[in-house]
C-alpha cells in the first residue's frame, strides 16, 4: 500500500461527491464499500489486521471485506445495522461521503434520510436475481428524494459465468420499470464486489463491456448542476452585530445561500415584509466577496435599514418562492408514533419554524410499486404518503424537484421534541 | 457548464459554520469544548469566521486532566487571547479532591474517563445547553453514526438505539429541561481535510505536531513521552528519538510516532502515507473493541 504519489495540492481543486447506498443483508453492499475502501487504499494497517484476524476467526477463507464496516457492538450482538452509517474515502479527484444504509422495508427511515444529502444513489442487484421488490424500493426512494445520479451495480457477475445476456436483460428489465420515475441519469456496471471485478479495476472477465468502473463512475459523474443555481434564495440564519468600537453600526445577516447567485448591488426583497433593499456587501474573516452561490455559508449587510430576523428570507425581486400556509407534500413517518390526522407538530423549514396541523391524508404509497393507497390512509414508521398540511404562521418556499432546501422540511413532535416526519414539498 | 464550483474544503468549511450558527441560533447558554488539539484549533478558527466581524459568541471550556503537555496549554492561553474567546478551565484534579471522581491505580493512571465526571460538572455548574465537540465520523466506529446535533439526556448519556433522524439540513435541537446537546460540526472531516484545511487557512498549531527530540520509552508499541505521571516497569527505559504527536491527548496515552516532519506539506505527505489509523496511537481506545461506544454512551466527548 504505498499511498506516497500524492500530489499535494490536489485538494485545492477536489470536489465532494456525497453517495448512499442500500442493499440488504445479501447482496453484497457491505462487500462493495470495503472493496471501495480497500482498492481506494482508504484501509489502513490496523484496520485491515483487525479484520483479517476476525476472518479468520469466523473460518473465512479470504478477508471478508464486508466487516470493514462492522458497526456498534449493540448492533453485532443483534446482528443488524440500526441506523445510517457515513463512510469517507479520497481519490486525487474527489472526496466522497457515504451515506451506508440498511435496506431492509423496515428501514425506509434511513434509506431516505441517507438519501436527503445524496448527490447519487448506488443500487445493487444480485445478477443471479435480476430486479426484485427491494431494487425497485430503493429506486423510488431515491426517486422521491431527487437523486440526481443512479449507479446501477448488477454484482455477483462471477457467479453468472460474467454473462453479457444476463446483464442486458437486468438493464433492459430496470429501464422498463425506471421509466416512471424522476432520475435522469443512469448507469450500468456490471461488477464482483467480492473478487472486485469492475470495481476499482477494470475486468478482463467483461471484455464485452466497455463503460466505465465503478470508481472512474463516480470520480467523473458531473454534479455542477446538482444545485439550483437559478432562483436567488437566502434564508436568515442569525443576525451578527458586533456592538464594537471598530464595527459599531454593522447589521450582517448570515445564512447559506439555498440557491441562485448574489451579487453586492443587487436588489433583493425581504420576506415576508416585501420590503426591497440592495445587497451592500457580502462580508467574510478574509475580505468581501464578489459574490455568493449555493452552498456558500455567508453574512450579507444591506444598503437599508431594515427590520429583519431568523427566519425571514432574501430573494429575487423577479424571482419569489411561493409564500402560503396550506401546503401539500409527500412525507415519510420516522417514527413508531403513528401521525395523528388532525394532530398538531412544530415544522421547521428553512430557518424558520412553526407549527402545522394535519389537515388530510390524500393517500398513500406502495413504495415497492409506486401505486396509491386510498383505502388504508393510516401513516405509521416507514410509510410514505401525500398529505397537506395548514402552517401557523407563511413559509416561502418551491417544491422539493426544483429546489431540495426549500421544499423540505421535518415535523417534530410537541411532547417528545423527537423528529417524526420528512416532508418533501410538491 | 458551471462556473459556480466550491471545493471539498469549502463545502466541508460551509456546512461546519452553517451548524456553528444554527447552535448559536436555537440555544441559550452553548460552549465549545476546546482540548488544544488540532481539531479542536480548527474549530475555533471556523467560530471566528461564522460570527466575524462580532467575537465568538460563546465561551471555550476546556477540561484540563492535569496530564496535558505544556505546549499545549501554552497554546490554548495564547490562542483564546488572540481570537479575544472568553476561556473556561475546569480540573480533574479538582473533581478527585471533591470524591467525584477517583483516580486509576496502576503504572499509567489514565484520566480519560475522569474527564467525563468533570465535563458533565462543568456543564451543570454552568448550565450550558449545548456543547461543540471536535469529533468526526472518521476517527472511529461508534462516531461513524454519530449524529451533527447529537442529543444527550439529563445523565448527559448517549443513547445510540434512540437518535434523531437528521435529514437534508435541518438540525432538530429541541429537548426537556435538563438535557442538552452535544454538536459536531467536523462531522464530516477527515484527518486529511483538517491538515489541509489548517494548511490552507494557514491556522498556527501547537510546536509538539511538528518534529522534536524527546525522551520517551516504548510500552507495548507505543511510544510515551517522558512525564511525571508515567512509572517505568521492569526493563523500560526513557531514550530520546526524534519524533512528533499526530494526535494529542493525555501525556499517559498519547503515543507519539518517530518522524521528520517539519512542516505542514510534509505533515500533510505523513499522513498520506500513514499505514496505521490515527487513534491507532492512543492507549484509551486500545483497551476494548468497544471502548468508545461505552465512554460515549456515559458522557464521552
Amino acid at each position: 500500500m504505498d499511498k506516497n504519489t500524492v500530489d499535494l495540492d490536489n485538494y485545492l481543486s477536489m470536489d465532494l461527491l456525497r453517495f448512499t447506498t442500500a442493499g440488504s443483508v445479501d447482496d453484497g453492499k457491505s462487500t462493495l464499500i470495503g472493496r471501495l475502501l480497500y482498492d481506494s487504499k482508504s484501509i489502513f494497517e490496523d484496520q485491515l489486521e483487525a479484520i483479517e484476524e476476525a476472518s479468520h476467526r469466523k473460518g473465512k477463507e479470504y478477508v471478508d471485506l464486508s466487516l470493514l464496516t462492522d458497526g456498534l457492538r449493540a448492533e453485532r450482538e443483534q446482528g443488524i445495522t440500526i441506523d445510517v452509517a457515513y463512510r469517507y474515502f479520497a481519490t486525487p479527484k474527489r472526496k466522497f461521503i457515504i451515506a451506508d444504509t440498511p435496506g431492509h422495508i423496515q428501514y425506509t427511515r434511513n434509506m431516505v434520510t441517507g438519501a436527503s444529502t445524496a448527490n447519487l444513489a448506488i443500487i445493487l442487484i444480485d445478477a443471479r436475481n435480476g430486479v426484485i421488490e427491494q431494487t425497485c424500493r430503493h429506486s423510488i426512494i431515491a426517486s422521491l428524494l431527487q437523486i440526481k445520479h443512479v449507479v446501477v451495480c448488477v454484482n455477483k457477475m462471477d457467479l453468472v459465468n460474467f454473462s453479457q445476456q444476463v446483464f442486458e436483460d437486468i438493464k433492459a428489465e430496470y429501464l422498463a420499470f425506471a421509466k416512471n420515475l424522476s432520475v435522469k441519469d443512469i448507469h450500468f456496471l456490471p461488477i464482483s464486489a467480492l473478487m472486485g471485478d469492475n470495481v476499482v479495476d477494470r475486468s478482463i472477465n467483461t471484455p464485452w463491456y466497455s463503460g466505465k468502473t465503478l470508481m472512474e463512475t463516480l470520480e467523473t459523474v458531473n454534479i455542477d448542476q446538482d444545485y439550483n443555481f437559478t432562483d436567488g434564495r437566502f434564508p436568515v440564519q442569525y443576525v451578527i452585530r458586533p456592538h464594537s468600537e471598530q464595527y459599531h453600526d454593522f447589521r450582517g445577516y448570515a445564512g447559506r445561500v439555498e440557491g441562485g447567485v448574489f451579487k453586492p448591488g443587487d436588489e433583493v426583497v425581504v420576506l415576508p415584509s416585501g420590503l426591497k433593499t440592495k445587497i451592500a456587501a457580502i462580508e467574510s474573516m478574509n475580505g468581501k466577496m464578489e459574490e455568493a452561490f449555493p452552498p456558500m455559508s455567508v453574512t450579507m449587510t444591506l444598503e437599508n435599514d431594515i427590520d429583519i430576523s431568523r427566519g425571514d428570507m432574501l430573494v429575487k425581486a423577479d424571482n419569489q418562492p411561493k409564500v402560503g400556509q396550506e401546503i401539500e407534500l409527500m412525507i415519510c413517518w420516522l417514527n413508531e408514533k403513528k401521525m395523528v390526522p388532525g394532530g398538531k407538530y412544530v415544522i421547521k423549514h428553512t430557518t424558520k419554524e412553526a407549527r402545522c396541523i394535519v389537515k388530510e391524508v390524500k393517500y398513500k404509497v406502495n413504495i415497492s410499486n409506486l401505486e396509491e393507497i386510498h383505502d388504508n390512509k393510516e401513516i405509521g414508521l416507514n410509510d410514505i404518503g401525500r398529505v397537506l398540511i395548514k402552517t401557523t404562521a407563511p413559509l416561502f418556499y418551491d417544491s422539493y424537484s426544483v429546489n431540495r432546501s426549500t421544499g423540505s422540511l421535518i415535523l417534530v413532535d410537541e411532547f417528545t421534541n423527537e423528529t417524526v416526519g420528512a416532508g418533501m414539498i410538491i | 457548464m458551471s462556473n459556480y464550483h466550491l471545493t471539498h474544503l469549502k463545502q466541508l468549511e460551509a456546512e461546519a459554520i452553517f451548524v456553528m450558527r444554527e447552535v448559536a441560533a436555537q440555544f441559550e447558554r452553548p460552549a465549545l469544548l476546546f482540548s488544544g488539539g488540532k481539531d479542536s484549533i480548527v474549530m475555533v478558527h471556523l467560530a471566528q469566521k461564522a460570527f466575524w466581524p462580532a467575537k465568538i459568541p460563546f465561551p471555550l471550556l476546556h477540561v484540563d486532566t492535569g496530564h496535558n503537555f505544556v505546549e499545549t496549554l501554552d497554546f490554548r492561553d495564547e490562542m483564546a487571547q488572540r481570537v479575544g474567546a472568553n476561556i473556561i478551565v475546569r480540573y480533574v484534579q479538582d473533581s478527585i479532591n471533591k470524591g467525584t471522581a477517583v483516580e486509576e491505580k496502576g503504572p499509567n493512571p489514565s484520566r480519560n474517563m475522569l474527564q467525563t465526571v468533570t465535563l458533565l460538572e462543568a456543564i451543570e455548574e454552568f448550565k450550558f445547553d449545548a456543547c461543540f465537540g471536535g469529533g468526526r465520523r472518521d476517527e472511529e466506529k461508534a462516531r461513524a453514526k454519530e449524529r451533527f446535533f447529537s442529543h444527550r439526556d439529563e445523565f448527559g448519556q448517549w443513547d445510540p438505539k434512540n437518535q434523531r433522524p437528521e435529514l437534508w439540513n435541518l438540525f432538530n435541537g429541541k429537548k426537556q429541561v435538563g438535557e442538552h446537546f452535544r454538536v459536531f460540526p467536523i462531522s464530516n472531516w477527515t484527518e486529511m481535510d483538517v491538515w489541509q484545511y489548517i494548511a490552507l487557512e494557514n491556522i498556527p498549531i501547537p510546536s509538539i505536531y511538528f518534529t522534536h527530540q524527546r525522551e520517551v520509552v516504548d510500552r507495548r508499541g507505543t511510544l510515551l513521552a517522558k512525564s511525571d505521571f508515567i512509572t517505568l516497569m521492569g526493563e523500560e527505559k526513557y531514550e530520546t528519538k526524534t519524533i512528533r504527536f499526530r494526535t494529542i491527548g493525555d501525556m499517559t496515552c498519547t503515543g507519539a510516532v518517530e518522524s521528520a516532519a517539519n512542516s505542514l506539506d510534509e505533515i500533510i505527505r505523513e499522513v498520506a502515507s500513514a499505514r496505521q489509523t490515527e487513534r491507532g496511537t492512543r492507549a484509551d481506545d486500545k483497551r476494548s473493541d468497544a471502548a468508545m461506544e461505552d465512554r460515549k454512551k456515559q458522557g464521552y466527548f
